[in-house]
């Protein structure tokens, strides 16, 4: 399962990132691909970029959402939300562990033999801060004279584009050079802490930052995956803490094995040696679905 | 009805993509998405 996943990491990097004429054409893909929303973390202005970033489309509908409706348009970024709604509806926050770029960058850098520290868990409700603050509200009300908002997120905190665009466009384009100034210093240096932090903790940006990880994370309860934990079959072995990037917490009823920190990278359902986590997929729930909580001591 | 969730959340997400694309929002997001993001390169 763990080399599937690993494989489909690669294969889907490769197709959000599939233009490389950008040295000898234009310094990005402008064809018509970029229509779609890639589900994952992958700045549309990295120079391979073949598809467009949801987090940049939506802060980009809310930023402009006061002057297109002076001009009597009314695009609140709906194709934007319903084409991460529907991947969410569908699988949850799956695309974070089997798509998503900056995850696999992530991995990568998690790899360095260094000493691991473990993330102080009330961190993880930063990411509501950085979705809501971030992406929604400082778009649609820190504006200019003209009424124009900034994609805040992108601007300020956005580690994926400064090292997909950031640092290939300054490299490759000597006008964009001239140009670096204090901002690309402080996105230079959020990636750096990123990147360090992410080599002694498993997948930080992924559980205190990403605002799209959350808005997938949020479907996860109800989507058409879930996964089942059957608390009278685990042997508290404790395998699947180990194993789980995100620190999901789920054999002693901490956290829900649905919580918006899962993944679904399913390495607790190839590492249970009882058998005791589940995958399910299905439209509707089962009916004993609800209105139990699962752990161990509350069997279900 | 609350079985149903995952299918009502499949459909509503259905339906904002069909509006969002009626009414233009995929043009919007290819204008934005081909020219350089100067927020995303730290530079605007």
């Amino acid at each position: 399962m763990e080399r599937l996943r690993r494989f489909s990491q690669y294969i889907f990097a490769l197709i959000g990132n599939s233009y490389w004429l950008f040295p000898w054409k234009a310094p990005i893909y402008q064809g018509p691909v970029k229509r779609i929303c890639f589900p994952g973390l992958n700045c549309y202005s990295c120079p391979a970029a073949s598809m467009a970033c949801p987090l940049g489309s939506i802060q980009n509908f809310l930023a402009s959402f006061r002057t297109n409706l002076q001009a009597g348009i009314l695009h609140p970024g709906t194709y934007v939300i319903g084409s991460m709604g529907l991947v969410g509806s569908v699988v949850g926050r799956m695309p974070c562990g089997w798509i998503c770029p900056f995850g696999l960058i992530q991995e990568w850098l998690n790899r360095v033999p260094l000493p691991r520290i473990g993330l102080w868990r009330p961190l993880r409700w930063l990411r509501y801060v950085f979705l809501v603050v971030f992406v929604v509200l400082m778009p649609l009300f820190v504006v200019d004279a003209l009424g124009y908002g900034s994609t805040w997120f992108c601007k300020l905190v956005c580690p994926a584009g400064t090292l997909e665009a950031g640092l290939p466009l300054v490299w490759l384009e000597k006008g964009l050079r001239a140009a670096v100034g204090w901002l690309f210093a402080w996105k230079l240096l959020v990636l750096l802490l990123i990147i360090f932090w992410s080599m002694v903790t498993s997948r930080p940006f992924c559980r205190v930052i990403c605002p799209l990880g959350l808005f997938f994370g949020l479907f996860n309860r109800a989507s058409w995956l879930r996964l089942r934990f059957l608390a009278d079959r685990c042997v508290r072995c404790k395998a699947c803490a180990r194993v789980c990037p995100t620190g999901v917490l789920f054999f002693d009823g901490t956290d829900d094995i649905n919580s918006t920190m899962c993944i679904r990278c399913l390495r607790c359902v190839s590492i249970c040696p009882a058998g005791s986590v589940k995958a399910e997929f299905g439209p509707v729930m089962r009916r004993d679905y609800y209105g139990k909580k699962i752990g161990v001591g509350n069997p279900q | 009805m609350r079985r149903r969730l995952p299918l009502l959340l499949t459909a509503l997400a259905t339906g904002l993509i069909v509006w969002g694309t009626v009414h233009g929002e995929v043009q919007e997001v290819w204008q934005k998405a081909v020219t350089i993001c100067l927020s995303c390169v730290g530079i605007g």
